[in-house]
């Protein structure tokens, strides 16, 4: 069995104990970024470990810190803590069984962009958790990690967690800062970009779980053993949340190129009661559906294969696998109903695009479609391509078009059994959407 | 006189500590969280109390706790004002000034959860109580909700009880288990008022 660099936990029982996280290496990357590496250092060594953003974008982190202007001070390091997507449960395993590591690894980046503050930001439903990290970090105060002149040296360095309340759009890293700052988490206009203008004004660097917890490792093992895993373009390992109409879906740690079939077929255990495999959501909601042919089993998981050989992002990793039970407008209508619900209703395209989108697709499940309501769903993603204030919007058409586009036969069957036109406002009237509420018949020029 | 900082205030001196001096509105949520705590949900006189604390208007406390599915405003808050005293909480008395009971059960029927049978698991679920999604039991308790995920696709059905001022994650689910935990919960009585547990007490 290989060693695990994420989930340690699994192999290292009560790793969220200080002292045993210590005994097995813990805290030997910060100790030595601290007391022997210029920040600069600990920045390049990031850059050739070739780590990128485990968030979704993919964007390589030490690139990323290297944005941070050395003129403008105080500077923030931010973790995001706010997993929201619907998939993933990776972070959430992390900083339950394995929070010193993650800790460590945002101590690590606040030491690389010399932040001598830094936040945690956790869904608010990560209540338990933000609890046990806030032990830790009294843990690390009292232990000399954290504090003024930490382990001796001229740096000082204080973390905090900060609870959001229930809205996926503080995942994004711009409504972030402003639920931090105490407004609404609604995204700003870029530029400028965070690493110039973040929390508070100050340059910011946001960083997910996961991509935190790998840094630990890569100063203490350094760059070199780091790219011992993975591709050349995407080294490392990543989890894969697998979830969906498997048989085991857990979350995987594994090297990046890892074939889908070896998650999917054997640590997945297949597809519930020996099903065909359909499609995969790479990406949680936020995924241009792919098609489960041979071609797809078989392509490596890392950043670029999955980009370039099957017209998709691997985003998050968050793997949702879809059976020949699945019918695709039902999906899309779920995926539009989750976009619609958390739209932070702040720009147009994505405030009434998501809810249009809902609309239709729900009226199509709900057997009231009429003749042109595919042309219809896909006229409406194509209006709020290119002009959303943020990914989510944009990310809300991707499912919506490659189901279309490549499983347009279950829209035309519901379609062909649908007894007419109605409102479709099923879920018009649900309460707690950001966008607000609406009800009422739909337009007659949007209904035709 | 402010009951919250009265009430609370070593706690929102540390929660205002962890913010810049001049950013106190970064304490927004965190005192929301502590105005809820007690009740499970938020009057007018306490968000004009965050309001003061934090130096914002009672408009923008509203709006940040509109905005946030966590928080629950008492009906006639801060946007639609209700004069007199005749809307407080009455100590002890079932019928409830908010939407929704003591206890929320809060199961997501995203689409992985969808995926393993969530969808039946919340219907079923609803049937055996009697109720349906959105609705309260009759006794002011429980009531069932339809969220979106909870990071918990790996084990569903799963859902999120809401009550007491804490989160608890309930995954791996049958019908039978749930019914049993809302049963338990309405044994617990439907009144949050003056009966908050100890260690809901307790919470940061």
């Amino acid at each position: 069995m290989s060693e695990l660099i994420l989930l340690r936990h699994r192999e290292i029982p009560s790793l969220d104990q200080l002292d045993v996280y210590v005994q097995h290496g813990g805290f030997a990357g910060y100790k030595k970024a601290v007391t022997s590496l210029q920040p600069a250092d600990v920045i390049n060594e990031v850059k050739a470990s070739g780590l990128r953003g485990r968030g979704g974008a993919g964007f390589p982190t030490g690139v990323k810190w290297s944005f941070i202007p050395n003129t403008l001070w105080p500077h923030y390091v931010v973790a995001n803590a706010d997993e929201s997507e619907p998939g993933t449960f990776k972070d959430r395993e992390i900083m339950e069984s394995n929070p010193y590591q993650f800790l460590e690894g945002l101590m690590i980046a606040a030491y690389a962009v010399q932040a001598n503050v830094s936040y945690a930001y956790l869904r608010g439903e990560f209540w338990s958790i933000a609890e046990k990290l806030d032990a830790c970090i009294a843990e690390l105060e009292k232990a000399g990690y954290l504090g003024e002149h930490v382990l001796g040296s001229n740096y000082s360095l204080r973390l905090y967690t900060h609870l959001g309340a229930g809205a996926y759009i503080c995942g994004e890293e711009t409504a972030l800062l402003e639920s931090i700052e105490g407004n609404l988490g609604q995204p700003r206009l870029r530029p400028p970009f965070p690493a110039v203008s973040g929390l508070y004004g100050k340059p910011t660097v946001i960083n997910n779980v996961e991509t935190l917890t790998n840094l630990p490792l890569i100063l203490a093992k350094g760059a070199t053993w780091y790219r011992g895993f993975g591709t050349e373009k995407s080294p490392g390992v990543k989890i894969f949340c697998l979830s969906g109409r498997v048989n085991r879906p857990d979350n995987y740690e594994l090297p990046l190129g890892t074939p889908f079939r070896h998650l999917i077929y054997e640590l997945g255990g297949g597809i519930i009661d020996g099903k065909q495999i359909r499609a995969i959501m790479a990406a949680g909601a936020s995924s241009n559906l792919i098609v489960a042919d041979d071609k797809a089993l078989d392509c490596p998981m890392d950043y670029e294969s999955v980009q370039n050989t099957l017209g998709a992002p691997l985003g998050s990793a968050s793997v949702i696998i879809l059976d020949e039970t699945v019918d695709m407008a039902w999906l899309v209508s779920k995926t539009a109903h989750f976009f619609k619900h958390e739209s932070c209703g702040k720009c147009t395209p994505c405030r009434e695009g998501t809810y249009w989108s809902m609309q239709i697709a729900e009226r199509i499940v709900h057997g009231k479609g009429n003749a042109g309501d595919i042309e219809l769903l896909k006229n409406v993603s194509a209006q709020m391509q290119g002009k959303c204030l943020c990914a989510l919007g944009e990310f809300s058409t991707m499912p919506v078009i490659s189901a279309i586009t490549q499983f347009r036969a279950d829209f035309e069957a519901k379609i062909a059994s649908s007894s007419g036109p109605s409102s479709g406002h099923r879920s018009g009237d649900r309460s707690g959407d950001r966008s607000g509420d609406r009800s009422g018949e739909l337009p007659a020029q949007v209904r035709s | 006189m402010n009951e919250l900082t009265h009430k609370y205030p070593e706690e929102i001196e540390r929660l205002l500590a962890k913010y810049p001096a001049n950013f106190r509105k970064s304490a927004v949520m965190p005192l929301l969280y502590l105005a809820q705590r007690k009740l499970g949900y938020l009057t007018k006189v306490q968000l004009a109390e965050v309001a003061e604390i934090t130096g914002m208007s009672i408009t923008d406390v509203d709006s940040v706790a509109g905005f946030y599915s966590l928080f629950h405003e008492q009906e006639g808050s801060a946007s639609r004002p209700v004069e007199g005293s005749a809307s407080r909480p009455v100590e002890g008395s079932a019928s409830r000034p908010v939407e929704g009971g003591r206890y929320r059960v809060q199961v997501c029927t995203d689409l992985p959860c969808a995926l393993r049978g969530a969808e039946e698991f919340l219907s079923q679920l609803c049937q055996n109580i009697g109720i349906k999604v959105g609705e309260t039991t009759p006794d002011g308790a429980v009531t069932i909700e339809e969220v979106t995920c909870l990071a918990g696709c790996h084990r569903a059905p799963m859902f999120q009880l809401q009550g007491d001022g804490d989160i608890v994650y309930y995954e791996n689910q049958t019908v039978e288990k749930a019914a049993g935990l809302v049963a338990e919960l309405r044994a617990r009585g439907a009144s949050s008022t003056g009966t908050s547990s100890p260690a809901a007490e307790a919470k940061p």
